[in-house]
């Protein structure tokens, strides 16, 4: 993380970004290492340095002389951090322990020389770290519990595989995002609603109900997201735990080689280039799922910011970086929509773009981003197209520029649907509402707008 | 709402009949199951006004509360339905079996078999309505916590004789009718909805009148007339003509005609107890009676339509040729039946108010794991459904072109062949997707290689078997497709794995408040109303 230091702590509204965020680190460590309860949980905004986090807190604990599990919730997520790990401090060793399906890390592991591969959690006894999923660690018995875990994407943990790992380990830093999906089950759990240990709750609402006096911390301070998103996705989805972008309004730049051919995706491209925000607008119109004319419209807007050259001006490096296919990501609410946009995609001739579920884009990140937007053509708006987990998601992926496809009359729809979900005793309502984030997001895109019928 | 249900709806409206949405039958149908029609008063929680019950459809049990707030009337109506629910299940009780399970050994930690009894077959519940599923569950949490005079002399308030045991079996069923795909306690509503696509929305789907209207409209109707009449007709009194399945009641019916009779039944009652001599008291008595036979023929007449529904909903239903897989799920649900009839017979206390922690997470995983299963299950047991599926890109059909032999690359070369398959379905496929099909009622696993452009209105996929092969260097007979073929793959799952073990309730861990503690044998009752115990 580079960091430059423009103000003092001290300086009354002066804010330093990297100041602030070192001070919330520190803070952290020392109640990780240091401090006396069994859990320390720290809320982290979209992109602000928390696998950094938990690669560090895992250094410490590991130079400490206290070797430590990691639980991750998905093997991509799992491979991601032993990379880092090494990354850092490729002396460490590491261990990775894996399920015994085919293929079930990334082959890059093997090059490491002191990251361990295993399925058996025997064999990676001794080593400083060991990493892997919730669902592996669930599987595996210990007489001796570790005297410490890291939880990362705690709040996408559910309450009950919590409950399966929580007997290997003594005390744990618990990492996460709030404002993203929350866990969610296949069936009804209406039944335990209220209880404190809803099995369908995240796993650090369980944790809180139980251990209420547990240090609880915030990092401040988002290095992904631009200074034109982070006001917005701060205010829509954070709004009593404020955070701020890292970089200032002129940090970034999104500049295109080819000038725009006067069409609706030029047109919008060029929207977002200059204002972080885009929203190409088709006729309104109650469609299907997988509503042709604005999945073309999301390929065609991919091809069109393929085809024009772009190049992405950041803190990272002097020089402008090309935006190329592996930094261009297409997000949907459904797997059909995502299915469809990249079979449009493929008749495009565009293949190596990022088409995904906004579940399955949590914790990614990319230069832009384009999103279907979940309401788009719907008749109406259910708690699932509601959910802002779900638009927090879509809408927080970018460094630079986001682009939203979307068929007018959302703002209507949103009007006709106000939220009636049943209110549960002993639930904490979450704010704010996912039919107040999607007018506070629809609001702020409408100054962006670009009306284009195909 | 999948692409193909809302098809199937679409077309339901154009003919005016409900469409088919299944082809075979995907719930289990007892021979004998017991049917119950509860009703309840409006403006209190659990207060039963009535019921028909019963077994025989020409010959229903009536069962009236005459004045629903009286408590002692109530532990009557309870006591009556035990008398006919607890024999029911207990004719099931004693039929048997020897079955083997798995279990672990507490000495050595190992699975090992043991021999155990299962219930031959198993009593079902059928209610009309998904409400009337909620009301099982209600009147079972109402009733298991009571104690009897005999368990508890002191305690004020004692309940009559086997109603706590009715409320822990209702409770039970209740509980059962959470987890997908079992039959044990079945709403007709969710259970004809699955099997039938009507012209309305689901909501209005759970009226059981309008829902058989579009499945069986009467001659020269088309079914959203008759749903229409049958939700909004009224006679000259002003009454519905097809009364709601309940539990709850009309309220026209409530104010005009039930209210009226229980003041005069209470009117009654007063009378009686002032009378002032033998011949009084009689008339009295007879006033009284009469009374409540008012109320009786009124429960009856808004019970037995929808009691009469309900047999020929299940009717409908019984003229479907069972899915494949029901009698595996019915296991289940004869297993849940044997083990709730070992915990009664061993004398564990009644279903505690809360789930702890672990039993909580245990009973998420399974209904998870069941939907799974159900979802697999119903596709594979049904084109129809398998169309739905194919049509939402997460199975396809077709015909294999061509077979290839392959090899794996491990030192000893297992064959891995490679068959092309053409399908004018558009699954969802990306670089090596799992994909299954059914061989001998085993799910075999191929995952998909590439794409090989177009033929015709079809698409040419490629894919590597990749087991149930057998063990030598050339496949088994038949366990592969040959050219020619027709095949069916699926991008989901046949088979559920089991989840992790769970640590016991009294290795609860910190994070979840640790171990439970002591289960009280019954809980407190309600501060303000001690009668209750909810």
């Amino acid at each position: 993380m580079t960091t430059t230091f423009t103000g003092t702590p001290d300086a009354p509204g002066v804010f330093d970004p990297g100041a602030e965020a070192t001070r919330a680190t520190d803070a952290i460590l020392r109640d990780t290492l240091h401090g006396p309860e069994r859990g320390v949980v720290v809320d982290s905004p979209p992109g602000a340095g928390k696998s950094t986090l938990v690669v560090r807190a895992a250094l410490e604990l590991a130079s400490a002389g206290r070797p430590l599990m990691v639980i991750a919730q998905t093997n991509a997520q799992v491979d991601d951090l032993v990379l880092r790990l090494a990354e850092k401090d490729p002396t460490l060793p590491v261990g990775r322990l894996h399920s015994s399906d085919p293929d079930p890390y990334d082959k890059a592991l093997d090059d490491l020389d002191n990251v361990r591969t295993s399925a058996k959690a025997a064999e990676l006894a001794g080593l400083d770290v060991v990493v892997s999923t919730a669902a592996k660690w669930a599987h595996v018995k210990v007489d001796e519990p570790w005297r410490h875990a890291i939880v990362d994407e705690a709040y996408q943990m559910r309450s009950d595989a919590l409950l399966a790992v929580a007997g290997l380990f003594e005390r744990a830093l618990f990492v996460g995002d709030p404002g993203q999906l929350d866990p969610f089950a296949i069936v009804g759990s209406e039944q335990w609603a209220g209880l404190s240990y809803d099995p369908s709750a995240s796993a650090v609402t369980t944790l809180l109900a139980h251990n209420p006096d547990l240090p609880q911390h915030r990092l401040p301070v988002s290095w992904r997201l631009p200074a034109s998103a982070a006001p917005l996705v701060s205010d829509a989805f954070y709004p009593y735990t404020p955070f701020r972008s890292g970089t200032g309004p002129g940090d970034r730049r999104l500049d295109f080689a080819v000038a725009s051919d006067g069409g609706g995706p030029d047109r919008v491209i060029d929207e977002a280039a200059r204002s972080g925000w885009g929203l190409l607008e088709l006729p309104e119109r109650h469609t299907p799922r997988t509503d042709p004319e604005a999945v073309r419209a999301v390929a065609q807007v991919v091809r069109r910011l393929l085809d024009r050259a772009g190049a992405a001006t950041s803190e990272r490096s002097p020089e402008p970086v090309p935006l190329t296919a592996d930094r261009i990501a297409v997000g949907t609410a459904h797997r059909d929509q995502a299915a469809a946009v990249r079979a449009a995609l493929t008749d495009l001739g565009v293949t190596d773009v990022t088409v995904d579920t906004a579940n399955r884009l949590q914790g990614r990140e990319y230069d832009v981003t384009v999103v279907l937007h979940p309401l788009s053509g719907r008749p109406d708006a259910t708690a699932f197209h509601l959910e802002t987990g779900r638009l927090c998601v879509l809408a927080s992926r970018h460094r630079h520029a986001c682009i939203v496809v979307c068929r007018a009359g959302v703002p209507a729809l949103l009007d006709d649907h106000p939220s009636t979900e049943p209110v549960q005793l002993g639930v904490n309502v979450k704010f704010p509402d996912g039919w107040e984030a999607h007018h506070a997001v629809l609001s702020q895109l409408s100054e962006h707008r670009v009306t284009w019928r195909p | 709402m999948s692409l193909i249900s809302a098809l199937a709806r679409l077309e339901a409206v154009q003919t005016g009949r409900a469409q088919p949405a299944a082809t075979a039958r995907h719930r289990h149908l007892s021979d004998r199951p017991l049917v119950l029609v509860p009703l309840t008063t409006a403006g209190e929680a659990g207060a039963p006004l009535g019921a028909l019950v019963g077994t025989d459809r020409d010959a229903p049990r009536l069962l009236v509360v005459p004045q629903p707030r009286d408590r002692d009337l109530r532990f009557a109506f309870l006591a009556e339905l035990a008398d006919v629910v607890l024999p029911y299940i207990d004719t099931y009780a004693e039929a048997a079996e020897s079955a083997e399970r798995n279990e672990t050994d507490p000495e050595t930690g190992k699975r090992v078999k043991v021999e155990v009894e299962l219930c031959s077959d198993a009593p079902q519940l059928i209610v009309p309505s998904r409400a009337g599923v909620d009301y099982v569950r209600l009147l079972g949490r109402s009733m298991r916590f009571r104690r009897t005079a005999e368990q508890e002399p002191e305690a004020p308030h004692p309940a009559p004789p086997r109603v706590p045991l009715l409320g822990r079996w209702l409770t039970h069923y209740g509980e059962r009718a959470r987890v997908p795909g079992s039959s044990l306690l079945l709403a007709l509503t969710e259970v004809l909805s699955r099997h039938w696509a009507t012209g309305q929305s689901s909501l209005e789907d759970q009226h059981l009148g309008a829902l058989l209207a579009w499945i069986d409209p009467p001659d020269g109707t088309s079914g959203a007339e008759a749903a229409l009449s049958a939700e909004l007709a009224r006679d000259e009194r002003g009454q519905l003509r097809c009364p709601p399945a309940g539990p709850a009641t009309d309220p026209a019916f409530d104010n005009k005609l039930l209210a009226p009779a229980i003041e005069r039944y209470d009117r009654a009652r007063t009378r009686l107890a002032a009378a002032e001599d033998g011949l009084q008291a009689d008339d009295r008595l007879a006033e009284l009676t009469a009374a409540e036979h008012g109320i009786r023929a009124l429960v009856e007449s808004r019970t037995r339509p929808t009691w009469d529904a309900v047999w020929r909903g299940i009717d409908l239903l019984r003229a479907l040729p069972e899915g494949a897989h029901v009698a595996d799920r019915w296991t289940r649900d004869r297993w849940s039946f044997t083990g709730h009839r070992d915990r009664v017979t061993a004398g564990e206390p009644p279903q505690p108010r809360h789930d702890d922690a672990v039993t909580a997470a245990n009973k998420l995983a399974t209904r998870e794991r069941e939907q799974a299963r159900l979802e697999a299950q119903e596709a594979l047991d049904d084109p129809l459904i398998m169309a739905g599926r194919r049509l939402a890109g997460e199975a396809f059909a077709g015909e294999v072109i061509d077979v290839v032999m392959a090899y794996s690359d491990s030192k000893r070369p297992s064959p891995r062949p490679l068959v092309t398959v053409r399908t004018e379905d558009r699954p969802h496929l990306g670089e090596r997707t799992k994909v299954y099909r059914q061989l001998g009622g085993k799910p075999q696993a191929a995952e998909f290689v590439r794409y090989e452009g177009q033929e015709g209105a079809g698409a040419l996929f490629v894919l590597r078997i990749l087991d149930k092969m057998g063990r030598g260097k050339e496949p088994e007979a038949g366990s592969v497709p040959e050219k020619g073929d027709h095949v069916c793959f699926t991008l989901f799952e046949h088979e559920q794995r089991g989840g992790a073990k769970l640590p016991d309730p009294e290795e609860t861990p910190w994070t979840h408040g640790g171990p439970p503690g002591e289960r009280t044998e019954s809980p407190l009752p309600d501060p303000v109303t001690e009668e209750d115990a909810l």
